[in-house]
């Protein structure tokens, strides 16, 4: 028997995030790491298990090896539970058919199954590839009071972004009147972070009358929100205000990287009252030599520094040899920089090896790119790798 | 599965009174992110013990906190995992005296009902005052081959000048042949480390001649008495090897972190990971300014000034213009800017405020008490 939950999170987790290239050849862009220690899924997470959602459905599909190792039964995020916790929904194969997930709304409807076990009046929907800290159970509270069938969390862009994101225009009481998904010329500036809130009967109904619909491409965004509205629901725009970001692409990964460091840094991942949770590596501590520098950086257990690092981020278990120089960089994990080389406005992915005396990338002033490593990239002695380079296999 | 761990938290509680006022030796904190049972416990876990009881003594809240339910050891299992085996007085016999147990012979009387239970054939015994990584496979195979009754894991070495011992010798065929304490020793010697295997079987059979006789010492009415009668071996121990015998040995073996091969020799085993409660703690942030050099750091801290040849722990924070030299500052320690620490250990939650000027020396550091405002 299920015990009924009021909310069941439904996440989304199965994009490939091909505008991450090297960093997504071998991991679903949820389970790419950040920060150090973390990976993108962990804000999701952890936002679920301090919002007082205890069961969560995890929807992959795109190379989840890595995600659903990481994810395992949730003891990290304290989501492993008799009743709930989380589950790893795959795509399957049915009596009647066996489909990929086709849309984001189609992944939904193929685990309506999973929801109903839980018999809950509402469902949250998330995507697990943004890099945020957020009360779900606010919203919840917002999307009650106000009487919704739906409600769209909405942060507010500047205008000259607003035309890459779907852009709700509200009334004053905060309904929504108009949807549009990257308008050319916005209206308003209240774009949708891509987290609803359904009530759990309208999103079923929406859900199959979208699968019939042989011309929808099966897309919250695309079909089921300008059907709803279409068709008269309540739906509600949910303001949130904070930091968020979506770390699709190479370089909004970098620069919310670089939101952790700094003189007050904007995102703030040691606040007690919200913690992010991440599975632990279980390193010894971080040792910094005799002559080592280190500025204005985040650093993992288990890094051993000699040399100098400048503006970075470092994951667990780097090791920067003597004379070797890092600036500007996200080092993610397991790297080994040898003495005297140098990295420069980088991402380098887990377990990168950089020779001894080798160049990669340029200083940030005078680059071309950022220079991108994937996993497990070795990089020979004294070799150079060029400014914006993106190299996924040598 | 043909081991079980045994763990006394408690026994050496004197040997450094300022850390276990309120604590075991056994959750005394070491090196940035642990406390001292880790070292025991990862050992037998990186061994393939999955069953591990735990003797407790007074003090021992700080303990049960650590260690949870075992699960960061891997040992919060259905059979097996950690059993706590706290004091235990019998509401007939010794009634009147109504003492806890005060030697490790008594302690171990209490947990005979925990080895009847048990189907394993070898015990590992460990205590807490031993920082040490090793795999206790090997000692168990040669306890095996040898049909030892009791396997003693020694060490070669050369201890600090008046450091308390137990020197253990033995003959060219690895057979004990003497056993006993010292308040200091010159030169290198055969040291006990307080790890031991011992048959089962043996082990409850002792216990039971020394119940029925009254013995109170395991040492002298147990090991000293059947020295060249029973099968005593020693097993000699090559790895990294510190023992925290007073405060100044602890000041001592804290900065010997700051030595690579004894880092290696301790956290870069593979295989054999020094587990920890998980603290779930952000990475450390250096700001600008910090200056930080020859020292280990844990995770959660905010570094703004300057740290020299330091052990800090999780969730440090050092203001501003600050400088720590020479100093362990346990979990949560906030230095505020300006503040100068020279040979100081804080405790827990310690608060050194703007501008102090703090300092101890090498073999007698200064301590500030746990959650102390200085």
């Amino acid at each position: 028997m299920f015990k009924k939950k009021e909310c069941v999170a439904m996440l989304l987790a199965g994009g490939q995030g091909s505008r991450l290239y090297a960093l997504t050849t071998k991991t679903a862009k949820p389970a790419v790491p950040f920060g150090g220690k973390y990976r993108i899924i962990d804000f999701t997470l952890s936002n679920c298990i301090n919002s007082g959602i205890d069961t969560v459905g995890v929807l992959t599909q795109y190379q989840p090896l890595v995600l659903n190792e990481y994810i395992g039964n949730g003891q990290p995020w304290d989501l492993d539970r008799a009743n709930g916790g989380v589950s790893v929904l795959p795509p399957y194969q049915g009596k009647k058919s066996a489909d990929w997930y086709k849309g984001t709304a189609n992944a939904i409807y193929q685990n309506l199954q999973f929801i109903n076990r839980y018999d809950p009046d509402y469902v949250l929907i998330l995507s697990g590839d943004h890099i945020y800290k957020m009360d779900y159970d606010k919203m919840l509270r917002h999307h009650k009071a106000m009487g919704a069938d739906c409600t769209i969390a909405v942060i507010d862009v500047p205008i000259e972004e607003a035309s890459r994101f779907g852009i709700m225009s509200t009334n004053p009481d905060g309904t929504i009147y108009k949807f549009s998904e990257k308008p050319k010329n916005p209206d308003s500036t209240s774009a949708s972070m891509g987290i609803y809130i359904f009530n759990k009967d309208k999103l079923q109904k929406y859900l199959t009358e979208d699968e019939e619909d042989e011309a929808s491409s099966n897309d919250f965004g695309k079909n089921i929100i300008p059907k709803m509205l279409a068709a008269g629901e309540k739906m509600v725009a949910y303001p949130f205000e904070g930091y968020w970001k979506d770390v699709g692409t190479i370089s909004s990964l970098w620069e919310a990287n670089m939101d952790l460091i700094g003189k007050d840094p904007v995102l703030d991942l040691g606040d007690p009252d919200w913690r992010i949770f991440s599975k632990n590596q279980s390193g010894g501590p971080q040792f910094v030599a005799r002559g080592a520098r280190i500025e204005n950086c985040y650093i993992t257990d288990g890094c051993e520094i000699y040399g100098t690092v400048i503006n970075s981020v470092l994951g667990s278990g780097v090791k920067v040899g003597h004379g070797a120089y890092v600036k500007d960089s996200v080092l993610m994990g397991d790297t080994d920089i040898a003495p005297g080389a140098t990295v420069n406005y980088s991402i380098l992915d887990t377990g990168v090896t950089v020779g001894a005396g080798a160049t990669v990338g340029a200083a940030k002033e005078k680059a071309k790119g950022i220079t991108v490593l994937g996993e497990d990239v070795c990089v020979s002695s004294g070799a150079t790798v060029e400014d914006g380079a993106i190299i996924s296999e040598m | 599965m043909t081991a079980v761990g045994l763990i006394f938290s408690n026994i050496h509680d004197n040997n450094i009174p300022e850390l276990t006022r309120q604590r075991t030796i056994g959750s005394v904190p070491y090196g940035g992110r642990y406390r001292l049972i880790d070292f025991a416990l990862s050992s037998m876990v990186n061994s393939g013990i999955s069953k591990i009881g735990i003797v407790t003594h007074n003090n021992y809240q700080s303990l049960l906190d650590h260690l949870g339910n075992g699960k960061d050891w891997d040992l919060a299992r259905r059979a097996g995992g950690i059993k706590i085996l706290p004091p235990y007085i019998s509401s007939f016999e010794n009634a009147a005296s109504n003492k806890y147990y005060s030697s490790r012979l008594e302690a171990l009387m209490g947990t005979v009902n925990f080895f009847n239970r048990c189907k394993e054939d070898y015990v590992v015994m460990s205590d807490c005052d031993v920082i040490c990584n090793i795999d206790l496979n090997d000692v168990i195979e040669q306890h095996i081959k040898t049909e030892a009754d009791i396997t003693f894991v020694t060490k070669l070495t050369t201890p600090a000048k008046h450091e308390a011992v137990t020197v253990a010798s033995a003959d060219e065929n690895g057979n004990l042949v003497d056993f006993y304490d010292s308040k200091s020793v010159d030169g290198e010697h055969r040291i006990y480390i307080n790890i031991m295997v011992v048959k089962r079987s043996y082990l409850l059979n002792i216990l039971d001649i020394a119940i029925g006789r009254g013995y109170s010492s395991f040492k002298r009415d147990i090991i000293q008495k059947n020295i060249g009668v029973e099968n005593y071996k020693i097993y000699d121990y090559k790895g990294c090897y510190a023992h925290i015998g007073s405060m100044e040995g602890y000041f001592d073996c804290s900065m010997r972190l700051l030595d690579r091969n004894m880092r290696e020799q301790l956290f870069g085993i593979k295989n054999f990971p020094v587990l920890t409660k998980i603290r779930n703690s952000a990475p450390t942030r250096y700001c600008n300014g910090a200056q930080v050099t020859n020292s280990v750091v844990a995770e959660g801290c905010v570094i703004e000034g300057t740290v020299e040849d330091s052990i800090i722990f999780r969730g440090v924070h050092v203001g501003k213009g600050a400088v720590v030299k020479n100093s362990v500052l346990f979990q949560d320690t906030y230095v505020c800017p300006g503040a100068q620490l020279n040979c100081v250990i804080t405790d827990k939650n310690v608060m050194v405020k703007d501008k102090r000027v703090l300092s101890g020396c090498e073999n007698m550091p200064f301590y500030i008490g746990k959650n102390r405002s200085v």
